[in-house]
């Protein structure tokens, strides 16, 4: 569904993705991992098409994202943001509506059709009793929980989540991700930057770990996520046990480590 | 959760199966017809119905308010109509009128006050209500393109631009030809309207980024040195020093119909612009990268975006020199009475900004005792600038980049 040949991205100067290869298949539930400054964001960026290649190609579905149209990619693929700002006091569910323009014919006004969708979304978040309150009023996990919405509204294949849960408390965080699955079995297609590794283990099965540009290591959790590579890859001293209950693998973290352990 | 839908499926095929749009007015909210049929039980059917209820009451808000502004601007026309040096009674000013619509004859009415009334006063106040609702519609378009609450075609230096380069066009001759009948003065504007816009993009952006204080500042910077140049330019051309005051400071003084003529056809390419991209605006907020995920051609849209702004700024600057502050107080007025959606925000600001300068305008011309007239852009300064001070201190919402 996504296939990527040595990408190389940047701002300025500064190369960011060093030569990214990488396969994404339709209905996967992958998540990007590594240490800050390694490249997760831009590489999010880059496959959206939001910020311009400089060498290497992204394609999706056979076509080159960087001579796609705008409203094409959108349709196709929702982003979620780590944090937004917002300058003016928009209604959540004009927010959450904002998720169907990449539907809308240039003069017309939302169908019913995308006022369905959008009320449906955010049932499915949680959010009906936000959809008049406005954007600049509600929590910071409220307005989070908007924004998934809006990336649910546009009924996308490729789903793409940037830190989406960083700010949101432990309850609401499985209640997204229970979320996310079910739609991955629906069908859908998740990227998911992540930073707290053992919801990454609790919800992907495919791990992709950046640094400094690069993929350093990519396979099925079950496979890749042990010490050895955990502790080699975040340069401190990781041990990884079974879930109690689910059994997948979690990652605990030894204070006062001295970095990667030895095999 | 995996029995999330269950309340909304039945009503989600209702809806697919019917194609009809929402009118344009109250962005999505006018929905009346999602009511539900069969309300289950329990706080999801509420919760709906209640959504029912706000998005029927804001879509009520709109439209009264809609038709509150209209109503007093058609009053406010009025009234203003009456206000002048030549005192003529109500009755006369009704009768004027009909007398020169052709739908009454009436040999007592004196010969001059048709003329006072129609072509001295109706028309002022025709124009200060077109300069008002363009500079609000620019004002919003400028805060919604540029993430920045204290943007205004005048804080940005766009409006002097614009007089720059009516001024300049005037200077070297060709200021008064005519393009295919229509005037050659707001295209002039509309090119030093451009430069000085791109001047304060380049200037106000430190390290890729356009801070919107910095960007402020770098509309004052240019701002400045054009009214220089105004100034400059006004006196090579022996011109008097009311002419300085009316680029600098606006004015509608001995203004006519040919100057309604003349700034119409460019407002109205400019509202249509604008009007077509409104909701574009709405995400263009949200910041070039969200806009972007969400399918919007940022570069297009923003680019036209713009044009209108600066050709809704450059024809009111052509008739009426710089007028600041309407198009940063006006938006923010409605913005806290109706919301932030730009499609509503766009049509009650214009009509609030017609409305606001049109009394501005009354204000200009009657504060001063003996016949003189003040600059209407001294008015508004006086009225907007505290306002301006406010938003300058209040940080609401974050920091924003």
């Amino acid at each position: 569904m996504i296939e990527i040949d040595s990408l190389h991205c940047g701002y300025g100067d500064r190369e960011v993705l060093k030569g990214i290869d990488l396969r994404l298949d339709a209905g996967e539930m992958t998540g990007i991992l590594g240490p800050n400054g390694g490249g997760k964001s831009t590489l999010l960026l880059a496959i959206a098409g939001v910020i311009p290649v400089r060498s290497g190609s992204i394609r999706l579905g056979g076509k080159e994202i960087a001579r796609t149209e705008a409203r094409w990619k959108a349709r196709r693929m929702a982003s979620v943001p780590q944090r937004s700002t917002y300058l003016f006091p928009f209604r959540c569910l004009s927010v959450v509506l904002m998720g169907r323009y990449p539907y809308l014919r240039s003069w017309g006004d939302y169908s019913r059709r995308d006022m369905g969708v959008a009320l449906e979304v955010m049932d499915q978040t949680d959010i009906l009793p936000l959809a008049q309150r406005r954007i600049t009023e509600v929590s910071g996990g409220e307005s989070q929980m908007v924004i998934i919405a809006r990336a649910l509204a546009q009924e996308a294949e490729v789903l793409l989540l940037d830190e989406a849960t960083s700010s949101l408390d432990v309850a609401r965080k499985i209640q997204v991700f229970d979320l996310l699955r079910e739609k991955n079995r629906q069908g859908m297609t998740l990227l998911c930057v992540m930073h707290d590794l053992n919801l990454a283990a609790l919800y992907c099965r495919r791990l992709v770990f950046l640094k400094e540009g690069k993929v350093v290591l990519d396979g099925p959790t079950s496979e890749v996520f042990n010490d050895y590579n955990l502790s080699r890859i975040y340069e401190a001293d990781i041990r990884v046990s079974r879930h109690p209950v689910t059994g997948v693998p979690q990652a605990h973290f030894v204070p006062g480590g001295n970095g990667p352990v030895d095999p | 959760m995996s029995c999330y839908c269950s309340y909304l499926s039945p009503i989600i095929p209702l809806l697919a199966n019917n194609g009809d749009k929402f009118p344009m007015g109250a962005s999505i909210l006018k929905d009346r017809s999602i009511a539900i049929r069969e309300r289950p039980e329990g706080t999801c059917g509420l919760i709906m119905a209640q959504i029912q209820k706000q998005v029927a009451l804001t879509c009520k808000r709109f439209a009264l308010l809609m038709a509150l502004l209209s109503a007093s601007l058609a009053l406010s026309a009025f009234f203003a109509g009456l206000i002048g040096r030549v005192e003529i009674p109500p009755s006369e000013v009704v009768r004027s009128i009909l007398t020169e619509l052709g739908l009454m004859k009436d040999p007592s009415l004196n010969d001059a006050w048709p003329v006072v009334v129609l072509h001295i006063r109706l028309s002022r106040i025709c124009l200060s209500m077109f300069v008002g609702m363009a500079l609000a519609v620019a004002g919003a378009t400028f805060q919604g393109i540029f993430r920045n609450p204290l943007a205004d075609p005048f804080t940005i230096g766009v409006s002097t631009g614009a007089a720059f380069g009516a001024s300049l066009a005037l200077f070297l001759g060709f200021g008064h030809h005519a393009l295919f009948g229509l005037g050659f003065l707001p295209l002039a504007s509309l090119a030093g309207a451009l430069l000085a816009l791109s001047a304060v993009v380049a200037l106000g952006r430190i390290n890729g980024r356009l801070r919107r204080e910095t960007m402020v500042l770098a509309g004052i910077v240019v701002a400045t040195s054009l009214s220089a140049l105004i100034s400059l330019i006004k006196s090579l051309d022996e011109e008097s020093v009311s002419s300085i005051v009316f680029w600098v400071m606006g004015s509608f003084q001995g203004r006519g119909w040919s100057h309604v003529g003349f700034a119409l056809p460019y407002m109205t390419a400019g509202w249509i612009l604008i009007g077509i991209h409104a909701r574009e605006l709405d995400l263009l907020s949200l910041g070039d990268i969200q806009a972007k995920q969400l399918g919007v051609d940022v570069d297009r849209v923003r680019l036209r975006l713009l044009i209108g702004a600066s050709l809704l700024t450059a024809a009111a600057v052509s008739v009426s020199g710089v007028i600041g502050f309407v198009g940063l107080v006006v938006p923010h007025l409605i913005r806290l009475t109706l919301g932030a959606e730009h499609r509503p925000l766009l049509i009650l600001s214009a009509l609030l900004g017609g409305m606001a300068l049109l009394w501005s305008d009354v204000a200009a011309r009657i504060l001063l005792p003996g016949g003189e007239e003040l600059p209407v852009g001294v008015v508004t300064a006086l009225l907007g600038g505290p306002f301006f001070c406010l938003l300058l201190r209040t940080r609401k919402g974050g920091e924003i980049p």
